[in-house]
């Protein structure tokens, strides 16, 4: 790894100073991607902006119909965080199935969104509940967000602060894990929010994070597993690799959908 | 004694193990040392046309960069293979040079094209990354069939169509009559997924010449630290032995990867001697993947005649073995005398023929990887069995039954004697412990859940504690495969054990020390096995092949059986009493059926002391044994594997596995029992997870563990173990080894259950979810056809 210059800013503004300052600067929160890619010298940032000493970043929150969870929160604080359990339950199963357990005490909600991994979880609960990533400068929609593999709205420097979670009457996910990586070959997010019955896709689609019109087509005018059955794989957009075919994508994002639907 | 044989002691290694204090390679800090990294080969196949290393000696901190003419130029030798193979028309195998580092052709991606030594790892690592080559790219071949199909690119150019040997084994024409006249054909394409070795630490070397004695040390993650010595000194050229020590301190897992010396290892030799410095590299897990040996990798046809009894009449074999770019140490016995010797399993077959193609590919050499050879001769010969149940309608134990060996020694078609076995006796006993009895229950309660449920058998027979000496030779080794051992016992009583044979994981510190505890009934504790160390052991063969037990073990009993001898002298003189009534127990050696005594302390000191000694005997106590053995050892072993699949997505569930192995005597069943876990795990893992996939192009598409699947706690069951034992009547033991059998006669109890499970016989290795989803697909397709 080589070496870089490592800040610890205790505000949102010092960060964002931090950041527009550096050389070629980088936001590190749990540092579960860029560390590893640092070490095989895949990345070499000049500043390293550490994001969970900012006060409030970890905060989980709930009200006016929302949940809201700091951008620095890790994966094992929102799984076993009572606010989540008791009010999006499927968001907090789905942090417990984040990795494993040194990768749930170390990575944040904020740093998996805003790198968008096409196998991630936390993108598939961000666009299936139609959330809203807050940042330093603005509320972006989830459904403006994402914006294929690895790539995001986010603007050179901008920062993550919170994704804000619509309440749910029912939702859930479901994933099946790559053997190897234990990253979702498939994950599905369901949800029947206020606004609607939405399907998220991650692990599964050549450009990432995706929703899945015929899935929410059917399930909103029947949410239930059986609604599922009378809609036909489709492999259009599917990833092809090792692990699995496109094809085989396709009938497990079916198969997910129904067991997330059966979960919710 | 409570410490001797068949005792269930605790390891006495574990404590340094688990606390974190044990010695490896990587932990040895040298006054003067410096760090090395390689620039390797980026693409499959290249001719290399120049190595620009200005930036990278214009870095801070880096003190050289060495190229493989450099090396070529020192009279360095090229990397050797301990094995020839005859070709079936008589001619001698043909093989491609394997330079230490490229001279001109890069062959695989990773192939070591330069070193460089600098201040710390990370300088060297990035000054590697800045050495730019210029290089043109060739055509490549991955695939082992690929690189026989005409025109196919040539990976050496002394090697004509990329063939290695073509080997041939057992009697064609018996085998072909026979099976003209079988009653039944059961015919299946088998392959065996290649398999990356994995062994927790990884390779590392730190070499140190020091110029002032001409002497060099090389600390090393090896398996056979004496074989590495006599292989850089007689055939690389290094230094004569005398001149070169190597140590293999505690070593992190070897899987046989360990035992082959590589380039990395000669390489930092002689960049220490080029440098003046200490020169350490340790492989990331990135390099492991590229350049440790694979294992497997074979394509097969074979056809299995049956009467219409379901009595074997002919077994055909035609395999394909990848062996990867260059011939590795053991590369050639692996796919021939390792695999071939063992088609005829745990059954009497009257008639076996087949040929093995060993072939250049663009990819990093193949070569033992637990098992070797047994686990590609068994996974073929249990599906094939498995398989004609199916067809011909008679159940799979029950087939097994009618063809079982009987009788001992047999005699197979193919070269073996088996020395030993109840096969029958451990197939009722791993039936009993699997309750075949109640699976039709557990079938219909998966069934009611929408699982499919499946129950699969696999009977292994291997050879193990290779190997007798001349035997070996007569069939191309280049090598013996006894073992020596030394035991010392100091003046006080406690004994110092030093032999050949090499710990990587294997426990001998316990072990060893057993069967000293057994024999003058001192405590384990009082026992130091010396191990590894070629300035403290003469000389050794190692441990691979599962031959410490059979093998290393005899020659301690026969070092331990000179130096009872002798005590037994020193104390009957003592005693005043005739050699012939003296008996050894409890540390005491006593007169028979007197009071007379002396603690076996006191004999080591009358031993030194040497002042009441016998007539004309020499001082001290302290014997040398070589042991060279009669025969291969022959374990066996009943696997019964139980699985669920999920019908929707593909994922399999063992829900339970059960071995009963006779392994002959056991010394330690708590070792044993963790042999039989840390085996049955890999099996699995090659049945259902792992696999080496490189594209066409011949890039390593499983890099790392992001790609490459290894087993983990929850992909396997807790296991069902038990033991029947028939002892070796070959070796003073009666032992056969146990540090194979579960990679070799795992992977077919899994495939079979599962293919049980999904009604079809159309699955390879790794069943992966994709995989089995896939064959049931395929499978509905063509009932829906029928």
């Amino acid at each position: 790894m080589y070496d870089a210059k490592y800040h610890k800013p205790s505000s949102v503004a010092d960060a964002v100073a931090a950041l527009s300052g550096a050389e070629e600067g980088k936001v590190l929160s749990g540092g579960q991607t860029l560390i590893p890619t640092m070490k095989q010298h895949l990345a070499a940032p000049s500043d390293l902006i550490d994001v969970r000493g900012i006060a409030g970043m970890s905060d989980v929150s709930v009200g006016d119909g929302s949940i809201t969870v700091g951008a620095a929160t890790t994966h094992a604080e929102v799984a076993g965080s009572a606010v989540v359990r008791e009010h999006l339950p499927g968001l907090a199963c789905l942090a417990e199935g984040i990795g494993d357990p040194a990768v749930r005490a170390m990575g944040t909600i904020g740093g998996s969104v805003a790198n968008n991994d096409p196998a991630a979880d936390y993108p598939a609960a961000v666009l299936g509940l139609g959330a809203t990533v807050i940042t330093d400068k603005r509320e972006i929609a989830a459904d403006d967000f994402f914006d294929g593999m690895f790539s995001t709205a986010l603007d050179e420097g901008e920062i993550i602060t919170a994704i804000r979670f619509p309440l749910a009457s029912r939702a859930a996910y479901a994933k099946l894990p790559n053997p190897a990586s234990r990253y979702a070959v498939a994950g599905v997010f369901v949800a029947d929010t206020g606004a609607g019955v939405r399907v998220a896709v991650t692990g599964a689609g050549e450009d990432g994070v995706h929703r899945n019109a015929a899935l929410e087509a059917a399930l909103g005018a029947d949410f239930s597993a059986s609604a599922i059955e009378g809609v036909p794989p489709n492999e259009d957009g599917m990833m092809s690799d090792i692990h699995a075919s496109a094809a085989y994508r396709a009938h497990v994002v079916n198969v997910l959908a129904r067991r997330a639907v059966d979960a919710a | 004694m409570s410490d001797g044989i068949g005792a269930r002691v605790e390891r006495k290694e574990d404590k340094r193990f688990i606390t974190g204090k044990g010695k490896y390679t990587d932990d040895i800090r040298m006054d003067n040392q410096a760090y090395a990294a390689f620039v390797r080969c980026p693409v499959a196949h290249a001719k290399i046309n120049g190595i620009d290393s200005s930036a990278a000696m214009a870095m801070e901190g880096v003190i050289a960069v060495h190229t493989g003419p450099e090396m070529k130029a020192d009279e360095i030798g090229d990397i050797i293979t301990g094995w020839a193979i005859t070709s079936k028309d008589g001619t001698p195998m043909q093989c491609g040079v394997w330079n230490p580092m490229v001279t001109t052709y890069g062959r695989y991606v990773g192939d070591a094209i330069a070193i460089v030594v600098a201040e710390t790892q990370d300088i060297a690592r990035a000054a590697a990354e800045v050495v730019e080559l210029d290089y043109e790219e060739l055509p490549a071949v991955a695939q082992a069939d690929a690189a026989l199909a005409d025109g196919a690119p040539q990976v050496h150019e002394n090697v004509p169509g990329n063939q290695i040997f073509n080997w041939e084994i057992g009697d064609e024409a018996k085998t072909e009559t026979a099976m003209a006249g079988a009653h039944h054909v059961t015919e299946l394409d088998i392959t065996n997924n290649r398999l990356a070795p994995n062994p927790m630490e990884p390779r590392s070397a730190v070499a140190t010449y020091n110029e002032a004695e001409d002497h060099y040390t090389l600390y090393t993650t090896s398996q056979n630290p004496h074989v590495a010595r006599l292989v850089l000194s007689a055939f690389y050229n290094v230094a004569p032995e005398h001149k070169l020590r190597v140590i293999a301190p505690d070593v992190g897992g070897g899987f046989g990867s360990k035992i082959y010396i590589y380039p990395e290892e000669l390489t930092c030799l002689w960049a220490s001697m080029k440098t003046g410095r200490s020169v350490k590299w340790t492989s990331d897990r990135s390099e492991a993947f590229m350049t440790d040996a694979h294992g497997r990798d074979h394509i097969t046809k074979a056809k299995m005649g049956f009467d219409a009894d379901g009595n074997i009449v002919a077994f055909h074999v035609d395999t394909i073995a990848n062996l990867g770019a260059y011939v590795s140490l053991f590369a050639t016995a692996t796919p021939t005398y390792l695999y071939g010797t063992l088609w005829s399993g745990t059954y009497a077959m009257p008639a076996i023929y087949g040929t093995v193609r060993a072939v250049h590919t663009n990819t990093v050499p193949v070569d033992a990887y637990r098992g070797a050879g047994r686990p590609e001769a068994t996974y073929m010969i249990e599906r094939m069995m498995e398989t004609a149940s199916r067809e011909m309608g008679i159940h799979p134990a029950e087939l097994r039954r009618r063809n079982f060996v009987k009788e001992f020694p047999y005699q197979t078609e193919v070269i073996l004697q088996y020395d030993s076995g109840d096969y029958f006796t451990m197939l009722d006993e791993g039936e009993k412990a699997a309750d075949v009895a109640g699976f039709a229950a557990r079938r219909a309660q998966s069934e009611a859940r929408g699982k499919l449920r499946g129950l699969g058998y696999s009977t292994f027979v291997e050879a193990c504690g290779i190997a007798p000496s001349a035997a070996v030779g007569s069939l191309g080794a280049a090598v013996g495969l006894w073992e020596s051992c030394e035991v010392r016992v100091n003046p006080v009583g406690t004994v110092e054990v030093l032999t050949g044979s090499h710990s990587h994981g294997q426990g001998h510190e316990t072990t060893f020390a057993q069967l000293v505890s057994d024999r003058f009934g001192i405590p384990i504790d009082n026992v130091t096995i010396v191990h590894g160390d070629t300035d403290k052991v003469q000389m050794g063969m190692g441990t691979y092949g599962s031959r410490s037990g059979p093998v290393g073990m005899s020659a301690v009993m026969k070092a331990l059986d000179k130096v009872e001898e002798k005590a037994k002298k020193i104390a009957a003189h003592t005693l005043e009493a005739s050699e012939d009534d003296i008996v050894i127990e409890n540390g005491e050696v006593k007169v028979a059926g007197t009071d007379k005594k002396m603690g076996w302390h006191e004999v080591g000191l009358a031993a030194y002391i040497a002042h009441n000694l016998p007539e004309g005997m020499e001082p001290g106590l302290k014997e040398t044994a070589f042991y060279d053995p009669l025969n291969f050892s022959f374990p066996s072993g009943a696997l019964i594997c139980e699985v669920e699949v999920d019908p929707d997505t593909g994922v399999t569930d063992i829900v339970k596995f059960t071995a009963v192995d006779d392994f002959g005597t056991i010394i330690n069943p708590n070792i044993v029992e963790g042999q039989v876990h840390g085996g049955v795990t890999q099996g699995i893992g090659q049945a259902m997870l792992e696999q080496v996939v490189y594209d066409e192009t011949g890039q390593l598409i499983t890099g790392s563990y992001m790609d490459y699947c290894m087993p983990r706690a929850d992909d396997v069951p807790s296991f069902t173990l038990d033991h029947t034992c028939t002892p070796s009547p070959l070796n003073p033991l009666g032992v056969k080894g146990c540090g194979e059998a579960g990679a070799i006669g795992a992977p077919p109890a899994v495939i079979n259950a599962i293919t049980d499970a999904i009604g079809t016989n159309d699955l390879q290795m790794p069943a992966t979810p994709l995989a089995v989803w896939t064959a049931l697909q395929a499978n509905k397709t063509a009932m829906a056809a029928e």
